[in-house]
């Protein structure tokens, strides 16, 4: 990637999570740690590698998304948001009586949300059946899925992921997003979950790990999934859970917290200087 | 056109065989549709079929939860998703994936749950849903379908392909008595009144129907004229014709095979409780879990045969006023 434009990248990472912050802030709470940690991977994903058309959301072509960590919704909203998929202002109907911004993702309500997600597990499933639905079509688009590391505890991502393989989905690209916690503590104390890259590999899936705050790694493993072949791809994100604010990334209990005016205040300041840092 | 045809005979064809010549049509004749299955192909009769189907014949090895998400995105990916595997799994195995990625979702899905209640027969008490249609019943806008006969199978699951939400058709894979003439129609959510009666109305689905049709034959002998509905579909229930009927007789027995909470009897308690209450009965199993045995052993032991129709009909008169 140019400077120039990894630049670019690294700011819409930063204003993606100032626009999540906001929407969680103006109901008071939310899913703070994993919003900050997948912020990077939807920056690069909105940002350059996915096909979309904010004024044309359902575009038959288009290369969708699938969170199937839904409680990271916030983040996709204010990805969607910054792309034009609907005023910002929205963002803070957040979890209100009516919205079209629920926490959890819902393909239904929110323009350009292409999955209902949420009960972790089932996403992976449904991206398997889009994108094996997209390729029985003959479109040449792209799916990509992204998992919580502690959402792999559930059985069914592996019995997806086994039919991705044998279904030779090489048009899926699964995300994993490997921010070692999960709601009760890290991953080694609740459900140890071992190699990552390792069981997808063994999964059949064309398997990397990169640093999922560096941008430019992030968008060089996307760029080898532009291919397609015969073989699903999988990309482990080594991320921080609460990435981008120091003190989320210092809070251990970081699934879900509450967002005061104060700490608002605070960490909006924390991620407008990096952003004025980087475009100054 | 429905035309009725029951005489006490049996259908020749297997419902398995009616399930994969159906699908196989539907497949052949809309490019949207296409079939899933759970390693049961042999089962649902489309193990032959598939193997010169591979693109719209998808076998999701013993994977239901996955097989139904699957079937989920392939929905939203403009696909018409059918779905089978035995009712067991077809229901509770996969319910959280069909109610959330399915219902929820609006990702619009058919299932086809086999061998229902006894008809699970020597699988047994692990294979055997009493309790599919209950959860079926229990997802918003779900239609529930208990076929009558391979016929009524045919005509349901035509019309389940183009229809919103998540349809569910329990059927056995054998043979069942024939009720209705080949090629009839049986439009979803319409009752069908196999015999007309005065004194009880009989509502029943699935393999109630042939016990229900013969007490009400054993009854009229004895000066007892019972009219019997056949109520495949479940969900919606219709409810005119079961308060028609029930206004009609003044007394019901409902006829199932399946759990007495949360199927047939309680749709159509539901329709009596609010538009014309009458004294009601039912015929089905007892809030029981299966267990292992011929079909007409398990109709003996969970009390699902003509005479314990007979029984409930001669049981619910004595409560008429």
């Amino acid at each position: 990637m140019e400077l120039q434009e990894r630049k670019a990248i690294e700011a819409f990472a930063l204003k993606i999570r100032m626009a999540a912050l906001d929407a969680i802030h103006s109901i008071g709470s939310g899913h703070v740690g994993g919003v900050m940690s997948i912020s990077d991977a939807l920056a690069v994903l909105y940002g350059r590698e996915m096909q979309v058309r904010p004024d044309d959301p359902k575009w038959p072509d288009r290369d969708e998304l699938v969170m199937s960590k839904g409680h990271a919704g916030p983040a996709v909203y204010a990805t969607l948001a910054l792309k034009g998929f609907f005023p910002y202002e929205e963002l803070r109907t957040l979890n209100r009586g009516g919205t079209r911004l629920p926490s959890h993702c819902d393909r239904n309500k929110t323009p350009g949300v292409d999955m209902t997600t949420g009960s972790l597990g089932q996403g992976t499933s449904q991206a398997a059946g889009l994108a094996l639905g997209n390729k029985l079509k003959g479109r040449k688009n792209r799916v990509f899925l992204i998992v919580g590391d502690g959402e792999m505890n559930e059985g069914q991502c592996w019995e997806s992921f086994l039919f991705a393989s044998a279904k030779k989905l090489g048009n899926l690209v699964v995300l994993i997003d490997w921010n070692k916690r999960q709601l009760d503590g890290y991953l080694d104390e609740v459900l140890p979950m071992g190699d990552f890259a390792a069981k997808m590999e063994s999964f059949g899936f064309d398997t990397v790990t990169v640093d999922g705050g560096d941008v430019d790694a992030i968008a060089a493993a996307l760029e080898r999934t532009r291919n397609g072949g015969d073989k699903p791809y999988a990309i482990v994100l080594d991320t921080v859970k609460g990435h981008g604010v120091e003190e989320v990334e210092n809070t251990a209990m970081n699934h879900s917290m509450p967002v005061t005016d104060e700490r608002f205040e605070r960490w909006t300041a924390e991620l407008k200087a990096k952003l004025d840092a980087l475009e100054g | 056109m429905t035309k009725v045809v029951y005489n006490g005979e049996t259908d020749p064809r297997l419902c398995k065989d009616v399930i994969g010549a159906t699908v196989a049509d539907l497949v052949e004749h809309d490019p949207d549709v296409i079939f899933l299955d759970a390693d049961l192909m042999s089962c649902s009769g489309t193990l032959k079929w598939s193997k010169t189907h591979g693109d719209r014949a998808i076998d999701c090895g013993i994977a239901e939860s996955n097989m139904a998400g699957v079937a989920a995105g392939l929905a939203a990916a403009g696909f018409k998703p059918i779905i089978h595997s035995f009712g067991t799994f077809a229901s509770r195995r996969c319910y959280d994936q069909i109610f959330l990625s399915g219902g929820y979702a609006k990702n619009d899905i058919t299932v086809i749950g086999t061998d229902p209640g006894v008809t699970a027969a020597m699988n047994g008490g692990t294979h055997m849903p009493f309790e599919d249609v209950a959860l079926y019943n229990a997802l918003p806008g779900a239609t529930v379908i208990d076929a009558s006969d391979p016929t009524c199978l045919e005509s349901v699951l035509r019309q389940c392909v183009n229809r919103p939400g998540i349809k569910y058709i329990r059927v056995g894979r054998k043979q069942y008595a024939r009720i209705y003439a080949d090629g009839s129609e049986l439009p979803i959510g319409k009752a069908v009144t196999l015999r007309e009666g005065t004194d009880v109305a009989i509502f029943a689905a699935g393999i109630l129907l042939h016990e229900a049709m013969k007490a009400a034959a054993s009854l009229e002998a004895q000066g007892v004229s019972c009219a019997v509905v056949d109520c495949f579909t479940i969900k919606p229930i219709d409810a005119d014709a079961v308060e028609a009927w029930a206004k009609k007789c003044g007394a019901v027995v409902v006829a199932e095979n399946a759990n007495r909470h949360g199927g047939l009897y309680d749709s159509v308690l539901e329709v009596l409780a609010e538009r014309c209450p009458v004294p009601a009965a039912c015929v089905a199993v007892e809030d029981e879990f299966g267990e292992v045995g011929t079909v007409g052993y398990l109709q003996e032991r969970f009390g699902l045969t003509a005479a314990h129709v007979e029984e409930q009909v001669k049981a619910v008169l004595k409560r008429k006023h």
